[in-house]
């Protein structure tokens, strides 16, 4: 067991400090870039420019793209994460053109491509949304439905998509569509990317349980576009987003972020009373706390042995299954014990004058996407015993006239 | 950096596990519980042989100078075989002791016997971690008397070491007159726990009276993170045996490993106990080389893996339905380990109020 950093990464942590130091006035919060669900301002394009040029992120995007042209280097993406978030100053865009087409399009996109969309995404000039689930491919999102016909030298597209996030301010869309009808369902999609301006796209806002319209439904009627805007081949969609979705899971689930969620609820301990007593004077919501401590310090650390198993060559082994399952859990318990602390307080959101500074019931309320989204917590325990455990999958049923009989 | 075991670390894990696994057929398990005094002899003897009762001692005294994150590695590898050996107490808990607080000759005598396997300890810290019934003790002089209940493989042992108080530290022979020792009936047959009654015994002072506080907050945390490693290696063992038992047991013409139910409990299994691998490595290297870290991480791995294990305990006998519930299987064997570890050095409770007394939280 060797912690330390080496010379190179302590110095290149005092950088990142004097950085912060420097521009912390001037610079957005975590909370004002990422907890919104509009289109980036130009403060925010501005911060973004600020932190590619520094290389704090799109770090280790090529120049020629854009972006900063760092080696990638584990421990300085560690160092950074630590830093912003203790620093409370945001890392930057973060949205699904960001976090998944760049990286898919680096790894398999055209020249051309890579060329067109990874500067400008990037930078926020772009912003795009991601066309994958439908009413009835969601857990199975192989089984799409959304179908493209080749028309000339067009995609000709038809159908439904919904959860896509941003669609009723994004400029682009990632859209997995079925190609191939006769192929076998996982061989007949094509990823293709479309511009939210073609006629025949209708965005209906869906709004949430939070109140707000994170999400959206999206209709596509003879939507055509040019038979070159795909990734990769036709009727390899499918591979092209398991690059993608690699790319999502890793994203969800930062224990860094939790901690930062874990650091704002005990100053909501101390500050918040009932009957004049202090929350944190209470000893069962301060065992509550303890246990989350635990459990969130048991995930960080985990997160650390990942990252060094990672830096040393070492092969992924079932760890890093189980880290967006169990932070979301985490996640949700931890906004769950802000609004036990607060009792009926605890029910005020957006913006009543009695909330505390943060908005325990909202944040509270879009903890279930993470359960949810990027494949339920169910699907991801089939996925982490199968793959993690080596148990097999469960027999498919089919509904035959008589009832349900395996297959 | 490297958040793991060193390429010596990986080969002693290799060595004492290969060892322990040899030693510890479920027929031989079930055989050394029956007498219930906690001790194998042979096996003590094999792990003296590797050089497992030395690794916190310094070399002048015949150790190996190594660190707590070797004993952990030690007692998770004791805990994967439930083995009755009086590792924690002999090995953990008395070198520090000594270490911590006693004088040179103590140290030149009994670390060296422990290094070379020539004495077995018993240690008993509940005036520290949590006082029950009438137990209780007084020293006057050097003259010991009262009861000190749970004494950590306490029955079979040679000397004991008692904390008096949270602030003393005494050592006194295990066959000195008026002391009398008797096994306390725990469900974990596997170590031995004793009862001990002192009469006017003559004891040793480790430290001056009043002076051991902080040795014995070392030993707690070194006793707590031990702990939790030999629950982490019990509950590791109990999911992969409710795995292979859920992939060979056919219902429903099919193993019951294809069933969501089962696999979705053994996802949960092992998603909660995974980190505890991390938290429990973390907390002991924080004991060997971030010392003002060390009592909150061993709280927390305490705690954690004690909910966590019991989760898995629970989980695993489940999964082999009735079966679970026999002694056939043998799981309990591991399961009651989990149980007793849970409790000693203070529950999940009094660790996470302990980690919150730390951080200042407690008025």
């Amino acid at each position: 067991m060797d912690l330390k950093f080496s010379e190179e990464h302590e110095g290149f942590r005092k950088q990142v400090q004097a950085f912060l130091k420097e521009h912390k006035a001037t610079a957005p919060t975590m909370k004002a870039v990422n907890g919104t669900s509009a289109a980036p301002t130009p403060e925010v394009k501005r911060w973004q420019k600020i932190l590619i040029e520094n290389g704090y992120t799109a770090r280790t995007i090529p120049k020629e793209y854009g972006g900063y042209g760092g080696e990638a280097d584990l421990i300085k993406g560690l160092i950074i994460q630590e830093e912003f978030i203790a620093a409370d100053v945001s890392t930057g865009l973060t949205g699904q053109g960001i976090s998944m087409l760049v990286p898919t399009l680096l790894e398999l996109g055209t020249e051309e491509q890579k060329q067109k969309w990874v500067g400008p995404t990037i930078r926020g000039e772009v912003v795009w949304c991601q066309g994958y689930s439908e009413p009835g491919a969601g857990s199975d999102l192989a089984s799409l439905k959304t179908k493209a016909v080749v028309e000339g030298d067009q995609f000709v597209i038809n159908g439904q998509k919904i959860w896509t996030s941003s669609a009723h301010f994004s400029d682009m869309c990632f859209i997995l569509v079925r190609t191939e009808p006769d192929a076998p369902k996982h061989h007949g999609i094509s990823y293709l990317l479309m511009p939210m301006t073609t006629p025949g796209i209708e965005v209906r806002p869906l709004v949430t349980i939070t109140g707000d319209a994170m999400f959206n439904e999206m209709f596509l009627t003879d939507v055509k576009i040019g038979v070159d805007q795909i990734v990769d081949q036709r009727g390899k969609g499918w591979m092209v987003a398991n690059a993608t979705l690699k790319h999502e899971r890793g994203m969800i689930g930062n224990p860094a972020q939790t901690e930062a969620n874990l650091n704002a609820l005990m100053k909501l301990m101390k500050a918040e009373t009932c009957d004049g007593i202090r929350a944190v004077d209470m000893p069962v919501y301060r065992d509550r706390l303890m246990r989350l401590q635990g459990r969130l310090l048991g995930l960080k650390l985990h997160s650390l042995r990942l990252l060094s198993d990672d830096l040393n060559g070492k092969a992924p082994d079932h760890g890093g299954l189980i880290v967006k399952y169990s932070s979301a859990y985490l996640n949700h318990e931890v906004y769950s014990l802000g609004i036990d602390v607060m009792g009926e307080l605890g029910t005020l959101y957006n913006g009543d004058a009695y909330q505390s500074e943060l908005d325990w019931q909202k944040m509270y309320l879009g903890s279930f996407a993470g359960i949810i989204g990027g494949g339920t917590a169910q699907i991801q325990k089939n996925v982490i015993s199968e793959r993690g455990l080596g148990m097999p999958r469960e027999p498919r049923v089919t509904l035959d006239n008589k009832g349900w009989a395996m297959m | 950096m490297n958040f793991g075991l060193s390429d010596e670390q990986g080969l002693l894990q290799d060595a004492i596990r290969g060892f322990l696994e040899e030693q510890t057929p479920l027929d031989s398990i079930r055989e050394f519980a029956a007498d219930g005094n906690g001790l194998q002899a042979e096996i003590w003897q094999g792990l003296i042989e590797l050089g497992a009762t030395g690794v916190i001692i310094p070399e002048q005294f015949g150790g190996s100078a190594l660190g707590m994150f070797d004993a952990t590695v030690i007692m998770e590898a004791i805990g994967r075989t439930v083995a009755p050996v009086p590792y924690i107490s002999t090995a953990v808990l008395a070198p520090i002791a000594l270490l911590g607080s006693g004088s040179d000759a103590q140290q030149q005598d009994w670390l060296n016997k422990i290094s070379a396997g020539d004495v077995m300890f018993g240690v008993g810290l509940t005036e520290a971690t949590g006082v029950r019934r009438d137990a209780g003790l007084k020293l006057v002089g050097s003259k010991l008397s009262g009861k000190a209940l749970f004494v950590i493989d306490g029955l079979k042992a040679d000397q004991l070491i008692l904390a008096v108080g949270s602030d003393t530290l005494v050592m006194v022979d295990a066959n000195a007159m008026g002391l009398t020792r008797n096994r306390l009936n725990v469900s974990d047959k596997t170590r031995g726990m004793a009862e001990v009654l002192l009469d006017q015994a003559d004891c040793e002072l480790i430290g001056a009276a009043g002076s051991a506080a902080q040795t014995i907050s070392k030993m707690i945390d070194a006793g707590r993170i031990g702990l939790a490693a030999e629950s982490f290696g019990a509950a590791e063992i109990l999911l992969y045996r409710a795995r292979d038992y859920a992939l060979e047991r056919n219902q429903f013409e099919r193993p019951i490993g294809s069933f969501q139910s089962i696999k979705h409990l053994c996802a949960e299994m092992i998603s909660d106990l995974e980190p505890c691998r991390s938290l429990i490595w973390y907390a002991a290297y924080a004991y060997d080389e971030l010392p003002e870290e060390a009592s909150l991480m061993a709280c927390h791995a305490k705690a954690n893996t004690q909910e966590v294990g019991k989760m898995v305990a629970r989980s695993a006998t489940e999964i082999h339905g009735g079966m679970g519930f026999t002694d056939l299987m043998g799981l309990h064997y591991w399961l009651k380990r989990i149980e007793l570890n849970r409790q000693l050095l203070g529950g999940p409770e009094a660790t996470r109020e302990a980690a919150a007394r730390l951080q200042g939280l407690v008025a």
